[in-house]
């Protein structure tokens, strides 16, 4: 690792962890002992949720996304109120802030109450793990790569209550279909970190950005399969539009939101976005160097640097949501357990075979361009043998579901002589 | 971890979970079960972080909330008529006596263990608990996982279709 050029002094602005220590050291001379812990996790909240996600929240995740996809589609996007449209998400949580928040009368009242606020929580919990710069992390825990997985495996059990408690149909498809998905990406996403961690040797995702500034490289360089499984795994999981069947309008009104209202129905559509910054800071730590960029971070903020790779994985979101259309839920599943599982399971194999290459015979760190270059090229092989030597191919999956080939297949209705139904 | 906070958190966990699995006995709802059974996995895992165990409070989250007890919600919602017919029956008896059993058990174990005391703190990082299982332990971890494959293929044979079966002879 660099030495740092970084100051303790707390007007230095590239590391916003000296501000926050003279603060809560000054706090604690003046307030009882014991209230500083609260105090801590206060600004930690502040930090992360109320100056970092919020803003993002109105301004990349429903701003920038309705403009850029606006762009992409040949269209303006929002452009009335205020210079450019900049107010329309001020003025979009006004009116949700406003509107009548309705219930069922035969929904569970409680679960359909609780289902929000539970989806908020891992939204804010996220955070805590992800370094924003050497030393501008919340909780550096030792498996904090684990800690994501295990905050990000919350909000399914909330989306599922939200459907199951509407009582609708349609929430109840869009809760299983969640439910369904979201076990089956888990599966090869946890095998691409799994890939991740067993190269460079660390769960702690501080660890990873120090492992890629030591080396130095990023980590979409050296493990490109692990990062498009990732990718997709994520889109899944977060239910973002290649894959959104859990609220695909077209099928079942908007899944378990259907029976939502008002800042209700607000909560889960603002986290979703929340959900997306997320995965895109996880992602721009484990794959694209965290705050580090090849020596600049003594110069430039850490935290902008880190803040600016999440912004740009969150591009890669909104440009696959802008052109890509919706899948369907037998191809995402037969995708899941018969792509990226077998190819997640092949990368983790070479992976580790490189890295007791690595490690048992002392090379040096420059290797680790070495099995970048072989694993890109192993990509382009595994992937081109898995989808046209043992055709996996999409249109060889069966169309229909086997309830409906056991029933006989879908039969067109009498029209009888006249050509009417009768 | 030893401290005023540590102490309160661990009676706030204590109430929690014993709360939430008398919630499981007593709901007749079957999914308010689970939803309980979840806030009792969340609370043991809290257990695990409390005991310096976080690779194991993480496992506990990732597995248990993240997995098992999903699966568990799709098992409800895919039995017919699941959330009705939970009357009472005779069952109720017989299953009394053996959770009293059960628990009369573990209490004399809890009673009858010799709880030593170390000095030195035991290292539980995910790296130490990594080698420690392919080393010493290596044999009940590889009987778990041929366990585990035993119970896959076999649920994969479960669900199979006559169909399916005459295609395999051909």
């Amino acid at each position: 690792m660099f030495p740092l050029l970084v100051t303790d002094h707390w007007y230095d602005l590239r590391d916003l962890a000296n501000l926050y220590r003279v603060i809560l050291e000054g706090l604690d001379h003046i307030l009882p002992t014991g209230l500083v812990y609260v105090i801590t996790a206060l600004l930690g909240f502040i930090a992360f949720f109320v100056i970092f996600v919020l803003p993002s929240q109105l301004y990349v995740g429903v701003y920038g996304e309705r403009r850029l996809i606006g762009r992409m589609q040949a269209r303006q996007g929002p452009n009335r109120v205020g210079p450019l449209g900049l107010l329309q998400p001020i003025a979009d949580a006004l009116k949700l802030l406003q509107k009548e928040a309705l219930t069922p009368r035969s929904a569970d009242r409680t679960i359909m109450w609780i289902a929000p606020i539970l989806f908020v929580a891992p939204a804010i919990l996220i955070f805590a793990v992800i370094p924003f710069g050497p030393r501008m992390v919340f909780a550096d825990i030792p498996v904090s790569l684990m800690y994501f997985l295990a905050i990000s495996s919350l909000p399914v059990i909330a989306s599922f209550m939200a459907g199951w408690s509407s009582n609708n149909k349609y929430s109840l498809f869009g809760a299983m279909r969640i439910v369904a998905m979201s076990i089956s990406y888990e599966v090869p996403l946890v095998l691409g970190l799994l890939s991740v961690a067993v190269l460079s040797g660390t769960m702690s995702l501080q660890g990873m950005v120090i492992w890629q500034q030591d080396i130095p490289t990023w980590m979409i360089l050296i493990q490109p399969i692990a990062f498009a499984v990732y990718f997709i795994g994520v889109s899944a999981e977060l239910n973002r539009t290649p894959a959104d069947i859990a609220e695909a309008e077209s099928e079942i009104v908007a899944g378990y939101l259907t029976e939502y209202s008002g800042m209700r129905w607000g909560l889960f559509y603002g986290m979703d976005i929340a959900y997306a910054l997320g995965a895109s800071a996880f992602a721009a730590t484990v794959f694209f160097g965290g705050w580090s960029l090849f020596g600049l971070e003594q110069w430039i903020p850490p935290w902008l640097i880190f803040i600016l790779k999440t912004y740009l994985f969150y591009f890669l979101f909104i440009w696959t949501r802008a052109t890509l259309p919706r899948l369907r839920i037998d191809q995402l599943m037969s995708f899941s357990w018969k792509f990226l599982l077998p190819v997640a399971l092949f990368n983790l194999l070479i992976v580790a075979v490189e890295r007791l290459i690595w490690t048992s015979n002392d090379l040096p760190d420059a290797i680790v361009w070495a099995f970048g270059g072989v694993n890109i090229i192993l990509m382009v092989g595994i992937v081109f043998v898995w989808s046209k030597v043992f055709k996996y191919d999409p249109k060889n999956r069966p169309t229909k579901p086997r309830l409906v080939n056991e029933s006989g297949g879908y039969r067109p209705v009498d029209l009888g002589e006249g050509g009417s139904a009768s | 971890m030893t401290g005023f906070g540590v102490s309160v958190a661990f009676w706030v966990l204590s109430v929690l979970t014993l709360a939430s699995a008398g919630g499981v006995m007593a709901s007749r709802n079957l999914i308010h079960a689970v939803l309980f059974l979840i806030v009792v996995f969340l609370g043991v895992s809290g257990f695990f972080v409390l005991l310096s165990a976080d690779f194991l409070a993480m496992a506990q989250v990732i597995i248990y909330v993240g997995a098992i007890s999903v699966l568990i919600l799709f098992a409800i919602v895919l039995t017919p008529r699941a959330e009705r017919d939970n009357s009472e029956t005779v069952m109720v008896l017989p299953a009394i006596f053996l959770g009293i059993s059960l628990m009369a058990i573990m209490l004399f174990v809890l009673y009858d263990a010799n709880w030593s005391v170390t000095a030195t703190e035991p290292s539980l990082s995910a790296a130490v608990l990594g080698s420690s299982l392919l080393s010493v332990w290596v044999l009940p971890f590889e009987l778990a996982s041929v366990l585990l494959t035993a119970a896959l293929v076999g649920s994969i044979m479960l669900v199979r279709s006559p169909s399916d079966e005459e295609g395999d002879l051909a």
